[in-house]
């Protein structure tokens, strides 16, 4: 036995890495393997190269030769002389009305570009979690500071109304302390029409109180309608759709009837019959003698029609939670409102938030509808006042290529940070 | 909730309504209902005060009325002494077509761009990244629009194609692309025309039959028979010999240049190529991140079980990815689907005549029933939606994974 | 065969008589009668798809039972939501996977039930909690969220989430099962000091090392049904049921 070889090995000095053997590298090589490796993806390659420099070598002259001085359509070509070259001039005399309508007061541009500027501040800390948790109460007090930014008047409105929500809430609180989930919503509701309606005699008596000068909603356009349609619509619709999705899986049957049929026939119609209805129907439906602005009716069928797609996202969050959440919570007493607000709607909702902007931003280029029902958003307005104006006829590239540019930077941005918060998630959960 | 069989001794109280859990939802749906009822109820007597006032009623007479107007695209019989109910059901067919023409071409376009996203070919698959992002982050109008407004301003006019020193030229002098729209060749079906189309049926089943067979013979013998040319034999070659045998039956028409325009054949209009490529490439981008997600979704483990087992690249496409990967992709798919025949409700920008130009156009503002014309215009979307939505939901079902 | 036997009283906790449920057609559990003392230890063992899970998460009301009753701590489980709720604030449970939930801190888990339920203050509830997650010997992991601790640290969370309610009774659904093994044992040891202190438990466990020291009292299930109780060491050195036989021999044969 004892000249069998033994198996037993053990290992004193440990191996330091070195380096690899020097291989063929270079641009070369790469091009080889990547773009030129077998005969279909060598044709593939040639025909690409060829075509975005067709593309490049067509459009980069017209670019760069653009002309930004003229004051027409006419006056372009004949400075132009036969070349080819955009017309850049368009731009650089419309642009203020492409983003900001062709009625809203000049000396006012200040306003929205302030409220825009103030929206990505407050936006900022619910998009990025490691943001300092007190910015949230800059982000609660936009909503009114923007109203009044946008539309004027005075100051006192949009702070009766933040009042009576504060109010409301703080009933909400104690009352619900005392004697639970029902009474609580009750008496926050009733404190919230109380402040309003006592609110309401502050503001008729005092309308020049810190008052910036008002502007009707039908004054809006340009790209700024987009983006107010958009952020406005998506807010609102977003409690909306978290009550829907509740009651779309809910075991009763009739809440559930509701919430479906509801959610069903608002994704089977087309968004542009919904702004139909906003624009000739639905006044039919408020008391008699009520008389509510064109972009008021709008507001209302666009979030109808955002919530019930939100609704859709936050059930598939809903669904995503383990069942041993719900029982966890269950088990230790909580009831249906608190285990809803305290556990299963945090999580769901932190699920939910790519889906909702992705929502978000397919609801924004979904706002361009509204120049079909005549009202000037950035494409109401190229194809409206500017494209109809003497000067400049006939003149659509600069134009489009313009909006293209805006819509393309802010969904290209959203879109990004819906991915970036997607990989952020996956991480995150075990 | 637990819920046990009483011994009948409990007596009922008010509060039970609230708080025993066999009455609670009973008591919570009552109390939805009647809120429901009264919001309905509100509303609909706002609606009947309000017609009242402006002197209106709903009625739906109008549907028999003469329409009055004309439609540029018809696909099917209309005179504008016709009804408004047949000018409907002539912008419903214009949207099944521009719909369906949409989704076909969609498909193939979003399908390969979604492979070519992933192969090795750096080029190419930056290309088709630039592509889905630059299409899927500006608004499906505005391409609508540009589309349109390109093609009106490069394309030819008619009289351009005049003479013999012509500035433009048809293709094959069988196809015409002006700006007044694109001009095709119609088919004549004369005599036995429709034995050929009937040939061709046929043959497909045909090569199904056949591929069936030759799977057959392989689990039975294990002999391996080569499908694919022999395939494309019999999808071709019957439908060859039918046609011929019978003497040529279907013919062409072709559109020729008369005066100022082009007569004959089938003319497309401008409004109907704009949205058509529109949908089709905005849509495609779309389908193409679908495809993409699809295939990258079946965890590589697979394509390395399937290696490990000996199979080669093709077939483990075939057989193991492709079969999983098209659970994935189709729900997605048939959504887009849903899309693109929402969107192309977008004709009345361009001017193209669908149910909605019609209907929702023209009709309603010459009647002024508005309430009755959305009313059906958002059934007819309703109705499409929700037949492909159970169409989706068979195919789920049929797809699921058995688990246990 | 502890001094922990000494602490059992005579008082009955839980009363369970009769009692049937069924899924659908499927007669999942079958004339079930037991009875807990207070202070009593049970562990409750049996092959997989034999109703114990479903059998304590009958007695809190996490599934309802369609024959026969349940009384816990002198409340009977009916219909009435009050019930259940008295029911649940005086049972704890601990879960096979922990359901700690995760966007709240690990003090934020423990206070959150007594503060929305019982109303407690929340200085108070905070002390409370820190007094338990000393007892569960992690208290410096207060504020740190569920995924940043292992799974044994996350169970003995669970278990001190469950004591902040102060319950009178405490069931285990497997809570070993989806640790790893280096990590039972701080659990385990967790769980006797619970005993040792008369908590009255119910335990679905496969860990018969525990119920040899822990338990006063083994129950076999199979089908639905109480097949075998005993004290655990008759229990498992002399089994009369064969199906006990076949059970015992697969988990403490190999």
């Amino acid at each position: 036995m004892s000249d069998k070889p033994s198996i037993g090995f053990v290992r004193h000095e440990p191996i330091s890495p070195s380096p690899p053997p020097v291989q063929q590298a270079g641009v070369v090589k790469w091009m080889r393997e990547n773009l030129f490796s077998n005969w279909i993806n060598s044709i593939l390659t040639i025909l690409s190269i060829y075509f975005v420099a067709k593309i490049i070598l067509a459009s980069t002259p017209w670019m760069w030769n653009g002309v930004w001085t003229t004051s027409s359509l006419r006056e372009c070509r004949e400075v132009l002389q036969g070349t080819s070259g955009a017309c850049w001039s368009v731009l650089a005399e419309r642009w203020n009305q492409m983003l900001f309508g062709f009625q809203y007061p000049v000396e006012a541009y200040w306003r929205p570009t302030l409220a825009f500027v103030f929206l990505l501040v407050s936006i900022a800390p619910v998009l990025f979690q490691k943001l300092p948790r007190k910015m949230l109460i800059f982000s609660a007090i936009y909503p009114f500071l923007a109203f009044w930014l946008i539309w004027g008047g005075t100051l006192l409105a949009p702070v009766v109304v933040a009042l009576s929500l504060i109010v409301g809430y703080l009933a909400f609180v104690k009352i619900e302390r005392l004697t639970g989930f029902a009474t609580g919503l009750l008496s926050g509701v009733a404190a919230v029409v109380m402040v309003l309606y006592l609110g309401s005699f502050v503001t008729t008596a005092l309308p020049e109180f810190i008052a910036l000068e008002p502007v009707a909603s039908r004054d809006m356009g340009g790209f700024m309608l987009n983006l107010i349609l958009g952020t406005v619509c998506v807010s609102l619709s977003i409690p909306l759709g978290i009550v829907l999705a509740l009651g779309r899986q809910s075991n009763m049957p009739i809440i559930k009837g509701i919430c479906v049929v509801f959610i069903e026939f608002i994704r089977g119609v087309p968004l542009i019959t919904l702004l139909f209805v906003a624009n000739v129907v639905l006044s039919y439906f408020f008391p008699p003698g009520t008389n509510l602005d064109l972009i008021l009716r709008v507001i209302i069928m666009i979030t109808l029609f955002s919530a019930a797609y939100i609704a859709e996202v936050i059930r598939g969050g809903l669904a995503a939670l383990p069942r041993g959440q719900y029982e966890a919570a269950d088990s230790l007493g909580l009831d249906y409102p608190q285990a809803m607000r305290l556990i299963i709607l945090p999580q769901a909702l932190k699920i939910s938030i790519p889906g909702i902007v992705n929502v978000a931003v397919g609801l924004f280029k979904d706002t361009t509808l509204v120049s079909v029902i005549s009202m000037f958003d950035l494409v109401g307005m190229i194809r409206g006042p500017i494209s109809s104006s003497t000067a400049w006829t006939g003149i659509y590239w600069e134009l489009y290529l313009f909006a293209i540019l805006l819509f393309f930077v802010v969904c290209y941005g959203i879109s990004q940070y819906s991915q970036w918060l997607e990989r952020q998630l996956r991480t995150d959960h075990h | 909730m637990s819920s046990t069989t009483q011994t009948g001794t409990s007596k009922f109280s008010l509060s039970m309504l609230i708080n025993d859990t066999r009455y609670r939802s009973t008591t919570f749906q009552v109390i939805a209902l009647i809120g429901l009822i009264f919001a309905m109820g509100y509303l609909v007597s706002n609606l009947l005060s309000n017609l009242a006032d402006a002197g209106l009623n709903i009625s739906w007479r109008f549907f028999g009325e003469t329409a009055g107007y004309d439609i540029n695209q018809m696909p099917i019989e209309y005179n504008n002494q016709m009804s408004h109910g047949r000018a409907s059901l002539v912008g419903a067919v214009n949207t099944l077509i521009v719909a369906f023409l949409a989704c076909v071409s969609a498909t193939i376009l979003g399908v390969i761009a979604g492979v070519l996203r992933l192969s090795n070919n750096w080029v190419v698959s930056k290309l088709m990244a630039i592509y889905v992002e630059a299409f899927r982050n500006v608004p499906v109008l505005i391409w609508i629009l540009i589309i349109f407004l390109v093609m009106s301003n490069v394309l030819p006019q008619p009289r351009e194609f005049r003479g013999d020193a012509a500035a433009s030229s048809m293709w094959f002098d069988m196809v015409a692309f002006t700006n007044r729209g694109v001009y095709i060749p119609r088919l004549v079906l004369e005599d036995h025309g429709w034995a050929v189309f009937a040939a061709f049926g046929l043959s497909i089943i045909g090569v199904f039959a056949f591929r069936r067979y030759a799977r057959a013979l392989l689990f039975n013998t294990g002999r391996l028979i080569p499908t694919f040319l022999p395939s494309i034999g019999i999808l071709i070659l019957p439908t060859v010999l039918v046609y011929f045998a019978l003497g040529s039956p279907i013919g062409l028409e072709n559109p020729a240049l008369k005066g100022f325009n082009f007569k004959g054949g089938l003319h497309l209009r401008l409004s109907l190529i704009a949205l058509w490529f529109a949908l089709a490439i905005y849509t495609g981008a779309f389908i193409a991140e679908n495809v993409r997600a699809g295939i990258q979704a079946i965890s590589h483990g697979q394509t390395e079980a399937a290696a490990a087992l000996g199979m080669r690249p093709g077939r483990i496409m075939s057989l193991i990815i492709l079969p999983q990967a098209l659970r994935v992709i189709v729900p997605p798919l048939i959504s887009q689907y849903l899309n693109i025949t929402k969107n192309s409700s977008l004709a009345i920008a361009v001017g193209y005549m669908d149910i909605t130009g019609t209907l929702g156009g023209i009709t309603l503002n010459q009647t002024g029933r508005a309430i009755e014309c959305i009313l059906v215009l958002m059934l007819f979307y309703l109705v499409i939606s929700l037949s492909i939505s159970a169409i989706m939901n068979v195919y789920n079902n049929a797809m699921k994974l058995k688990e246990r | 065969m502890s001094e922990a036997q000494m602490k059992v009283s005579d008082e009955i906790a839980i009363s369970i008589e009769n009692m049937n449920k069924w899924y659908g057609t499927f007669h999942v559990l079958r004339d079930i009668n037991l009875d807990v003392q207070r202070g009593e230890r049970i562990v409750i063992c049996g092959p997989s798809g034999s109703g114990k899970s479903t059998l304590i998460r009958c007695i809190n009301a996490l599934e309802e039972h369609q024959k026969g009753s349940i009384t816990v701590d002198g409340t009977l489980l009916s219909s009435d939501v009050k019930n259940i709720d008295k029911v649940r604030s005086e049972v704890g449970m601990c879960f096979q996977h922990f359901n700690l939930f995760p966007h709240l801190t690990i003090l934020e888990n423990c206070t959150l039930a007594p503060i929305w339920v019982r109303k407690t203050p929340k200085k108070e509830a905070e002390e409370t909690a820190m007094h338990f997650l000393e007892k569960v010997k992690i208290p410096e992991q207060a504020d740190k969220y569920p995924g940043q601790l292992s799974g044994g640290q996350q169970q003995r969370v669970a278990i001190a989430r469950s004591l902040c309610m102060k319950p009178r009774i405490m069931l285990f659904d497997e809570p070993t099962s989806a640790l790893d093994p280096e990590m039972i044992k701080e659990v385990l040891d967790t769980m006797i000091e619970l005993a040792e202190d008369g908590m009255t438990m119910l335990c679905v466990t496969h860990e018969m090392g525990f119920a040899r020291q822990v338990a006063n009292r083994v129950i076999f299930m199979d089908a639905g049904q109480i097949v075998e109780q005993n004290e655990p060491e008759e229990f498992f050195n002399n089994p009369q049921s064969d199906r006990t036989k076949l059970f015992l021999s697969q988990i403490l044969g190999h």
